[in-house]
């Protein structure tokens, strides 16, 4: 078997006639983590979307190729949604907690996927909670509204609500973008942390964080991968002109 | 260009005073219409008025039968159009592809809460009291001014469930909750306050609608309390309309409707004050 958990082979992507991504090719390496940056509308989080098919909510969308998931494609017709997105969870960029406890955030996953034993919730809750690093700033009030909490530690809730349901990947659409420095630094800390567990893509805007937390990176452009590699190479010595462009900021 | 100013700071000062007069005079409109009635009504009002029986011919006695025969009214209604109506917007906001199809059922839905009272009353009558052969009842009564609430709850509801941001469905979606669980765990919770509210405001404008149970519930009088939903009851407002309208003996009868009228101002302003509190306070909890 390969160290590939994802594997996204000539990858086209619709919105009703327009096409907004071209035969994109991407091994996603298991237990690493895969930057994906590019100006913005280069379609890097339509690409993150189609990993999980949030893209099926929209009306119009077609997508053409495969993504291989452990060698299975995701878009088969044999392919439960719901079943991967259990597999695949989603950090969004704005903290989205649900209107309710702390406590019931985290829950929600593992409850609608039908766990009632509530000394198995708690267990999870607070493995959860400690895997995404906001364990002892809660734990007293566990109890209390999740929007009570600061931008950061809401994020943080959210990662512990994708964490819950046990999720092979974790997709993360620019995490820290409504954050504040300390927030994000903390976010990136938990990046570093989260990929001995899990196989991440992040899309981010700042090519410091695609530096500081990935392993991978990919450049979009325009709906195209120009350029993917190691985070390294990507950085310090581009293949492709129009990379090199983009992260010295010469782009545009 | 100071002229200008001073010239501007006049205007600015008689438009404020005129909104403010404007809005003064319909509040004090509001408040004539509240003192009048009471002031013809509350002398009669009595604990026997409430819980009596009417006696010698609706010249004497309570209204009893009048305040029980609203509140099945109004229960009954209720009961048929809140599943239905909150169903119905869910589908709609929910389910449904956006489109031509839900444009035109949304229009109809605005339609039908444009059509007259009595409207439904002869509707009402032809279908559930002859055709259905429910008679003149709870049942028939109860059912029309069920249609004629549902546009009020379906508009409310649908508000209420726009209203929930996308970012609840979409994260809920991700971790891999179906459409359903995503509505009945997340979406419906955080649309509740508005769904009750205007289920509540619909009760308060149901207790007061006479023409659309004049000929499918309503009776002038009734010597004994309804026993079953296919009795005919007397209602609050159609017994002020019966009193004042057909009653025999005026002098007597019309202080009785005021008295009525009164109890049922009550009941709507205390229903309406239920929907002001709790949006109050649903809105304090979510947004702390």
């Amino acid at each position: 078997m390969s160290d590939n958990k994802m594997e996204v082979k000539n990858l086209d992507f619709y919105y009703d006639d327009f096409q907004a991504l071209n035969k994109i090719n991407i091994p996603l390496k298991s237990n690493k983590v895969t930057a994906l940056i590019g100006p913005s509308g280069c379609g890097k989080s339509t690409f993150l979307r189609t990993l999980n098919r949030m893209n099926d909510l929209i009306e119009g969308t077609r997508v053409e190729g495969e993504i291989l998931f452990d060698e299975k494609n995701i878009y088969d017709p044999d392919v439960d949604v719901v079943a991967l997105r259990k597999r695949v969870g989603m950090v969004f960029q704005q903290p989205n907690p649900f209107p309710k406890s702390i406590f019931d955030n985290v829950a929600y996953g593992p409850r609608i996927h039908g766990l009632k034993d509530k000394g198995k919730l708690a267990e999870i809750v607070e493995k959860s909670l400690q895997g995404a690093a906001l364990f002892s700033e809660v734990k007293d009030r566990l109890d209390d509204s999740a929007l009570g909490l600061s931008g950061g530690q809401q994020q943080r809730l959210c990662i512990a609500r994708a964490l819950a349901v046990r999720p092979e990947v974790l997709l993360m659409d620019e995490p820290a973008s409504a954050l504040d420095p300390v927030a994000t630094a903390k976010i990136e800390d938990l990046i570093a942390e989260l990929k001995k567990d899990y196989t991440i893509v992040i899309v981010t805007h700042s090519m410091q964080q695609a530096a500081r937390v990935s392993d991978n990176t990919g450049f979009f452009l325009m709906g195209d991968l120009v350029e993917f590699d190691k985070t390294d190479k990507i950085f310090e010595n581009p293949t492709d002109q129009r990379t090199e462009d983009y992260i010295t900021g010469r782009f545009g | 260009m100071d002229k200008n100013l001073a010239k501007r700071k006049i205007t600015e000062k008689i438009i404020f005073n005129l909104l403010g007069l404007l809005m003064l005079s319909s509040i004090a409109i509001l408040a004539l219409i509240i003192f009048f009635i009471f002031k013809r009504g509350i002398g009669v009002i009595s604990p026997g008025f409430l819980l009596e029986m009417p006696k010698n011919g609706m010249t004497e006695g309570g209204i009893l039968p009048a305040i029980l025969g609203s509140f099945y009214l109004v229960t009954g209604s209720i009961i048929v159009a809140t599943p239905l109506g909150v169903f119905a917007a869910i589908y709609m906001t929910e389910y449904a592809k956006k489109g031509k199809l839900i444009r035109i059922i949304r229009i109809g839905v605005n339609n039908l809460a444009g059509v007259p009272s009595v409207v439904f009353g002869l509707f009402g009558l032809s279908i559930f009291v002859k055709y259905l052969n429910f008679g003149v009842s709870i049942l028939s009564g109860s059912l029309t001014l069920a249609i004629v609430i549902l546009p009020t709850i379906i508009r409310a509801s649908e508000e209420a469930l726009m209203s929930v941001p996308d970012d609840y469905r979409s994260s809920s979606l991700a971790l891999g909750a179906t459409k359903w669980q995503t509505i009945k765990n997340v979406v419906l919770p955080a649309a509740l306050p508005g769904i009750l509210t205007g289920c509540i405001l619909g009760v308060g404008r149901v207790a007061g609608e006479t023409a659309p149970i004049i000929f499918t519930a309503a009776t002038f009088f009734s010597m004994r309390l309804p026993d079953s939903i296919f009795s005919e009851v007397m209602t609050l407002p159609y017994n002020i309309y019966a009193l004042v309208a057909t009653g025999t003996f005026p002098q007597k009868q019309v202080p009785i409707a005021y008295g009525t009228a009164v109890v049922l101002l009550v009941l709507v302003l205390l229903i309406n004050l239920i929907a002001i509190f709790m949006r109050i306070r649903y809105s304090k909890k979510n947004h702390k």
